[in-house]
């Protein structure tokens, strides 16, 4: 029986509750935001004891099928001071879901300033007290972890950034291999470090496994749906070749690539940084140039990025880091870009917010574009020890550009705007300004359609046509991704190959005995959406925070692009 | 008429990064293309001087041209 796990760290109680009618049929984002917006009272101090901080497999994680094993976290955002679900990969979404925990609930603070840790296992939730740890990096938490708890233990954890409980602190999960998968944005990790709670450890070792109504229905639309996968030449040849970092070379070409804190959008050492220049590093140094972020990932996005020597350095590095850092802030070597990959994992803090936030201290005076020993000095350094300067870059990228007197600052609702310019590719601005995240490229993964045509055609990215119909069919689809525990790229096949959506819908309905329609997935965003925006209305957000800086007014190179929506244009998104 | 071509991902297997190539005046992309030995079906994004363009479009002297076959995701 699926069960709610609930952890109050004011009494250092736990209790094993049954699952409320009302959240049965949901899972990943959808319940996360059903929680935090049933549960948290909005207008609370984000890292105060009325915050509560959800974690969410989603509703087909578990399973034998490719792609499902995304991980929910929700809580009040310190960073945005809205709703927020951030999801990752990693093992925990495919654990909790074998154990048969529809959600963690953490609510309360300790009243004293020990430190914490959670243990999930067939039996429920106990809390104990951790000193080894504090202080420690993710990588030491997990590989003390394994010593501890044998090699199989699943760890969410946080690095010194939560516990100091910085804006930008992510909360990771150890990977397949020992390594980290981030619930990256919204700072989280200052939820978690709030609580004062370092790790969670998961043992499954006894878990029951996820019951399946209709096992052959399932195994059948389990296999059309890798079919529609693989098949789809995005996540079938385009993700698995070149990594994410394929979209260097692409969004250089459209004139949409920050550059130099947002100041241009193309950069000379594209190329240096691009995908096609990461595989062949990668391969000639022995490293991975395919790899998967969960067990049974057949796109295999990720990669294993080794040095000179042919030592490991990163994994998991993404377009959106080297681009914040390769380009906006004008470091163009991938060396120094994943050595601060690598330091942004340890220390635990979110790699967009964090590079953005750079390529703003740079402009501040901080250190020197392009310098990128002295990013990595200050990881290490100011933001791992929490010196004062640590602090104000660990904040964010709102809160550097406040501090120095920045007027380019590219944040939506306080959070950074990761690698794509919005004057260009007009598309991803619109979800930059109405995401109920702040802004988040993730949320309605407009550039697909602007710059490749995925879905049906090219939506012209320099154009203000379609833009917001876009926006807001991505967004509400997304949330459908986000629900089932599904991989981002699941969003092409499912926009381009007819068998793809049928194939989740009979997983779904195999999953669950239910008889549920593609219609579903309209009113299950929607009703998402709608609860998210909600609860940012209550806790003081409206219209006028739907916008991006005014900067984005000034045009942009190449193309000399301006962002010249209207604000009526702008909420019309709202209309549905 | 000359044009500067740049190549993407696998595009560049067996051919190039980027070249600059003589073409008979008045060739549309759709030709250039198919020279390159490029199925249009496995065109991502073709883009003109920085700007989306069809496989219809006539080209001049001197325009850059970039081609990719279908990616997306970052």
């Amino acid at each position: 029986m699926d069960k709610i796990l609930r952890v109050n760290m004011s009494d250092l109680s736990t209790r094993t509750e049954a699952v409320p009618k009302e959240w049965a049929g949901l899972g990943g984002r959808a319940l996360t935001s059903a929680i935090v917006a049933k549960e948290v009272i909005p207008t609370c101090h984000p890292l105060g004891e009325n915050n509560r901080l959800v974690f969410a497999p989603g509703m087909l994680s578990g399973t034998a099928a490719a792609n499902t094993g995304r991980f929910s976290a929700g809580a009040k955002s310190p960073l945005t001071g809205t709703i927020k679900e951030s999801n990752a990969g990693g093992l925990a979404a495919q654990q909790f879901a074998r154990l048969g925990i529809k959600a963690l609930i953490i609510e309360g603070l300790p009243k004293d300033n020990k430190w914490y840790s959670l243990h999930v296992n067939q039996d429920g939730v106990s809390i104990a007290e951790e000193t080894e740890l504090i202080g420690k990096g993710n990588f030491a938490v997990v590989e003390t972890l394994e010593a501890r708890l044998g090699k199989k233990t699943g760890v969410i954890t946080i690095g010194q950034a939560g516990e100091m409980r910085m804006l930008s602190a992510n909360i990771s999960v150890k990977d397949s291999d020992s390594k980290l998968r981030s619930h990256g944005r919204g700072g989280l990790g200052a939820v978690m470090g709030s609580k004062r709670i370092k790790f969670i450890s998961i043992d499954d070792s006894k878990a029951p496994g996820v019951p399946l109504v209709d096992a052959e229905k399932f195994k059948t639309a389990a296999r059309a749906f890798a079919k529609a996968v693989i098949e789809h030449p995005a996540t079938g040849e385009g993700l698995p070749t070149y990594g994410t970092a394929e979209m260097v070379n692409i969004v250089n070409a459209a004139g949409g690539l920050p550059t130099r804190n947002f100041t241009f959008g193309q950069f000379e050492k594209h190329e240096e940084i691009s995908g096609e220049t990461l595989r062949e590093t990668i391969i000639a140094r022995g490293g991975k140039p395919k790899h998967g972020c969960q067990p049974g990932c057949i796109i295999q996005c990720s990669q294993v990025y080794h040095d000179k020597d042919g030592n490991y350095v990163t994994s998991g590095f993404e377009y959106e880091t080297i681009e914040t850092l390769g380009a906006n802030a004008c470091i163009g070597n991938l060396d120094d870009i994943a050595a601060a990959d690598y330091i942004m994992d340890d220390i635990g803090v979110d790699s967009i917010e964090t590079s953005v936030a750079f390529g703003v201290a740079m402009e501040g005076g901080v250190l020197p574009f392009g310098d990128g020993k002295g990013v990595l000095r200050i990881l290490k350094e100011d933001i791992g020890t929490g010196t004062p300067l640590g602090r104000i870059i660990g904040n964010g990228a709102g809160h550097v550009g406040r501090t120095f007197g920045v007027t380019r600052v590219p944040v939506v609702k306080n959070q950074a705007i990761p690698a794509y310019d919005p004057r260009s590719i007009k598309g991803i601005g619109i979800t930059y300004a109405t995401s109920t995240m702040g802004a988040d490229h993730t949320s309605g993964y407009a550039v697909g359609t602007n710059l490749m045509g995925v879905g049906g055609g090219v939506v012209d990215p320099l154009k203000k046509d379609g833009q917001v119909e876009l926006s807001r069919h991505l967004q509400i689809i997304t949330v459908m991704l986000d629900t089932l525990g599904l991989c981002l790229f699941v969003g092409f096949p499912a926009a381009d190959m007819p068998t793809c959506v049928p194939a989740l819908m009979d997983m779904l309905n195999a999953r669950f005995g239910t008889d549920l329609t593609p219609e579903w997935i309209g009113g299950l965003g929607v009703n998402t959406l709608k609860t998210e925006r909600a609860f940012n209305i209550a806790a003081g957000f409206t219209n006028k925070d739907d916008r991006l800086p005014e900067f984005f007014r000034e045009p942009v190179a190449p193309h000399n692009a301006v962002w010249d929506f209207t604000d009526e244009e702008i909420d019309a998104f709202w209309n549905f | 008429m000359k044009l500067t071509i740049q190549l993407f991902a696998t595009f560049r297997n067996g051919r190039f990064k980027e070249e600059q190539k003589e073409f008979a005046d008045g060739i549309t992309l759709g030709e250039v293309v198919a020279e390159l030995g490029i199925a249009e079906s496995e065109v991502g994004m073709a883009l003109v001087n920085g700007r989306h363009a069809t496989m219809g479009q006539g080209l001049d002297d001197g325009h850059l041209l970039a081609l990719f076959p279908l990616l997306g995701g970052g």
